[in-house]
């Protein structure tokens, strides 16, 4: 199985730790990953405003990177449920549509392909709070929708819990939209900072010490949030829980 | 008409005070979590939806057969039916029946039809007294303002709004803000205008194409008091109201109050099919007003599926935040982003963006409308008549070629690095300048990316 | 103003290429449901309050105790008579006095705690709005399950007006606290009795 890894661009620039983490991690558990260095950004930001026509060139080069491979892997839902479900700024050929097919978020690749059962080199004491984010809830489906008439499940949950030392504390509303967004945090400042304060609170009132996510993009708003308020929280991707570091 | 600028709307709902807009929020998402719980207790729910869903999708791809058989059983009933092509034919209707009827005082149950036509505003200003008798509908009469929930339309004012609007407005004691008193008040306010009354308007929730009936849903009984005691009673039907026959209403009717207030049903369900006594007339104004032009919209012709619950508005986060008079619009939250546009591109061209696309519209929507992914198209579409930022689209049309060209975009990122390193706090939190760094701290730019440290840590090793 | 020819043609106009069937609607009956028991539940759930009774004496009694400032009742069934009569009614509005109102049901919804009422069982149809109280009569053999069987039993032909009715008036519009008798009845009882031929 050859693993095409899918770094997103604030990823590599802002969060290096959690790339490692996540390449260390699919490398313990025995996959051949392969990191394409031309890789910049999915088109998320371009597509998710409606401008198809500045997101092709992005979704273009990302299908010329990934097209190769068994799988592509990225740690990020929000990323990868914008290649999944709305690649269509481009020619659909069967190169794209393989690349759509098989992009995988990093909880769901685990949980779904790999079917890893155990994580016997971490360890994480924290009462932590899930977040997953509202493209992997109701886009990639790796939550059960509080909406929907549907047993619950939690695949970001079943995984930390295979972590020694974690606790999960279920917060008020767990699915309930932080306020990121995308471009929508700055285009709406108001509502999506209120958003993500009212998160915050939530996880304050649960006395939560830890966030753990499989989207770094909801975190950066939300410690960003947590920071100006001194709010004694830490926000780390689920890579690096699962990995053991770095953090 | 000038924009409706959404965002700056509701930051000042936001900011009006600590009370109003939590307030908001921390109701309708009760309103939400008593949809969940009742939705629980029926097990067949989500089938429910796809065949709620179902019957609206047949009627709307054959709308023109069932419009013709609601007329013709309406007509056989005898309703007197109407037609009107948009709001101006539709107001212009209603006065000339009430002209004729010399009917000057007039009460009327919700109608969300009534709102986006302005009926309101254009039989005042001709004279005729009328009286909103839903009390939400007649707290917004009373303040000048719209409606800003379908089903709750007060639902952004407090109790002591309330209070205070009363005081001024019908003369209750300014300091009675108990609102068991306040409804009481109202209720002896509303008595004797429902018995003057020379006609009465209501809406309808469904209209029946078997049987010419149309089923108007009231937690009040405002609706029935207004049918009931006057001569006359006028309702205005949108088109998009009719299912095929009355079976279909076992589906609706359970779907429609739990999804909208976690109620089993709303306390009455009444269906009209035609005059009540001799010397009594009932009339029907079907109204198209760009129904028929949404339903020619590929991407956009679901939304006329909608049966009004805001079960979509209660689950949106962003309108909980807002408030719902900053859409500027009849319909606001999720449903109004994908339904105002259709009857002002420019005037509500903001509104699609005024989501954080979450998605959880689509999955409470009780006939499963693709709510978020309507936005989505929307947003598309502004796009393509330029009707959206301008500035956000320069932005994304420069980082566009960085993002396309792997060289420009690592120069990009160390850019990135240096930048935040030498900018000036100030410059970065200016509120203006930066809206991330309003109420957020900003991010690390890494020196070393994860790409360098591939690079160094596994290629060159 | 616009026709009826005008308005299908815009519609004919824009109608979506792709047609979609009409599907089966199922009744979701379950079996051995106790429908008397999930009836006065549900209406306890809107407020409604629900007695078993052996005569129309034993009824006005409870209402007696449960409402002893009454002093106009108005009734549509001849089983119970009230003091002001029904009959003699010239138009609607003159029910306004009205503190209780009397009327049998013609059958009963147990998934909702529903009752229905046409203009042949309220005579007048205002007697179910502008009475402060309503007292109502139900056959508990007539009670069915939920609103796909209701609906299958309601003959649309025989009246040009029908409402179900669940539990009194009530409206949460001001700060979401929820109040009973909004415009509609403050309250309603219900009686199960056989209807005495």
């Amino acid at each position: 199985m050859r693993v095409g890894l899918f770094i997103p661009c604030y990823i590599d620039a802002i969060y290096p730790e959690v790339g490692i983490a996540t390449l260390e991690l699919l490398e313990r558990l025995g996959v051949d990953v392969v990191v394409p260095l031309n890789q910049t950004c999915c088109g998320q930001p371009m597509g998710n405003e409606g401008d198809q026509k500045n997101a092709a060139s992005s979704e273009q080069l990302f299908c010329d990177n990934f097209e190769n491979f068994d799988y592509i892997v990225g740690p990020a839902g929000s990323c990868v449920k914008h290649v999944r479900m709305h690649f269509d700024a481009i020619p659909q050929t069967k190169k794209v549509e393989h690349v759509r097919k098989n992009t995988y978020e990093l909880v769901e690749f685990l949980t779904d392909i790999l079917q890893v059962k155990e994580f016997p080199w971490a360890t994480y004491n924290h009462k932590v709070a899930v977040h997953n984010s509202c493209s992997a809830i109701r886009g990639l489906h790796i939550q059960s929708r509080s909406e929907w008439q549907e047993p619950y499940f939690n695949k970001t949950e079943d995984l930390l819990s295979k972590v020694e030392g974690v606790t999960i504390e279920r917060i008020t509303r767990p699915d309930e939209c932080c306020g990121f967004g995308g471009t929508f945090c700055v285009t709406d400042e108001a509502v999506s900072v209120k958003m993500g304060q009212d998160k915050v609170a939530d996880y304050m009132q649960h006395e939560v010490t830890c966030i753990v996510s499989p989207d770094m993009s909801c975190l950066m708003h939300q410690e960003g949030i947590a920071k100006r308020q001194k709010a004694p929280l830490k926000f780390v991707h689920i890579a690096q829980v699962l990995n053991n570091g770095p953090f | 008409m000038s924009k409706v600028k959404v965002d700056q709307n509701a930051a000042d709902f936001i900011y009006m005070d600590d009370i109003h807009q939590p307030t908001h929020d921390k109701n309708l998402w009760n309103a939400r979590m008593k949809r969940d719980t009742a939705a629980s207790g029926i097990p067949e729910w989500e089938q429910m939806r796809d065949l709620a869903s179902q019957i609206k999708e047949h009627t709307l791809t054959h709308l023109d057969h069932y419009v013709q058989q609601f007329v013709t059983e309406a007509t056989k009933r005898g309703v007197t039916v109407h037609f009107a092509k948009d709001d101006i034919e539709h107001n212009q209707t209603v006065y000339d029946i009430l002209k004729s009827h010399h009917a000057t005082k007039i009460v009327k149950s919700k109608s969300m039809l009534q709102e986006e036509c302005d009926m309101g505003a254009f039989l005042e200003a001709r004279g005729i007294e009328l009286i909103e008798t839903d009390l939400g509908e007649r707290i917004q009469q009373l303040s000048g303002e719209m409606p800003s929930h379908i089903v709750m339309p007060a639902i952004h004012k407090t109790t002591a709004d309330v209070a205070e609007l009363f005081a001024r407005t019908i003369g209750t004691d300014p300091n009675e803000d108990d609102p068991k008193q306040l409804t009481e008040a109202m209720r002896n306010n509303a008595r004797p205008k429902f018995l003057e009354a020379h006609a009465g308007l209501t809406g309808a929730n469904f209209a029946i194409a078997e049987t010419g009936a149309f089923v108007v849903c009231t937690n009040e009984g405002n609706a029935d008091l207004t049918a009931s005691i006057p001569p006359l009673h006028i309702a205005s039907i949108g088109i998009e109201k009719i299912l095929p026959k009355t079976k279909d209403l076992g589906l609706f009717i359970r779907l429609l109050s739990r999804s909208a207030l976690g109620t089993p049903a709303t306390r009455y369900t009444s269906h009209f099919m035609g005059p009540r006594e001799s010397g009594t007339e009932m009339h029907i104004v079907l109204t198209d007003n760009g129904r028929s032009r949404r339903l020619g919209m590929e991407d956009f012709w679901r939304s006329l599926k909608c049966i009004r619950c805001g079960a979509c508005m209660n689950t949106c986060p962003v309108y909980r935040r807002s408030g719902g008079l900053a859409y500027g619009a009849t319909y606001s939250g999720p449903i109004g982003i994908i339904i105002d546009p259709t009857f002002d591109e420019s005037k509500f061209s903001e509104l699609p963006f005024h989501s954080s696309l979450c998605g959880s519209c689509s999955e409470v929507c009780p006939v499963r409308i693709n709510i978020a992914e309507q936005i989505g198209l929307w947003r598309q579409r502004m796009v393509n008549i330029n009707e959206s930022s301008k500035t956000l689209h320069y932005a994304f049309g420069a980082v566009e070629k960085v993002f396309a060209n792997p060289k420009l975009f690592r120069l990009a990122e160390k850019a990135a690095y240096y930048g935040m390193k030498l900018t000036p706090n100030w410059l970065l939190y200016h509120k203006k300048l930066n809206a991330w760094g309003k109420h957020r701290e900003l991010p690390e730019i890494k020196k070393e990316t994860f790409r360098d440290w591939y690079i160094k840590n596994r290629l060159k090793k | 103003m616009s026709s009826l020819e005008e308005l299908l043609a815009a519609i004919r106009q824009n109608l979506p290429a792709q047609k979609v069937d009409y599907p089966e609607i199922p009744t979701y009956e379950k079996q051995g449901a106790n429908l008397k028991d999930k009836f006065i539940v549900n209406l306890g759930l809107s407020g409604g309050e629900s007695y078993d009774v052996g005569s129309i004496d034993e009824a006005k009694e409870i209402m007696q105790q449960k409402l002893p400032d009454t002093r106009v009742t108005c009734s549509a069934t001849s089983e119970w008579e009230g003091s002001k009569s029904i009959h003699d009614i010239a138009h609607p509005r003159e029910l306004e006095d009205v503190d209780l109102g009397i009327i049998r049901a013609e059958f009963g919804v147990a998934e909702m705690g529903m009752i229905w009422l046409t203009e042949n069982s309220l005579q007048v149809n205002s007697l179910g709005f502008l009475s402060q109280h309503l007292a109502i009569l139900l056959d508990p053999d007539l009670i069915t399950e939920n609103m796909h069987t209701a609906y299958r039993k309601i003959d649309f032909q025989a009246s040009t007006y029908g409402c179900f009715v669940m539990g009194p008036s009530a409206t949460a519009d001001i700060g979401a606290y929820l109040v009973r008798g909004a415009q509609g009845a403050r309250s309603l009882t219900v009686f199960f009795l056989k209807q005495q031929i």
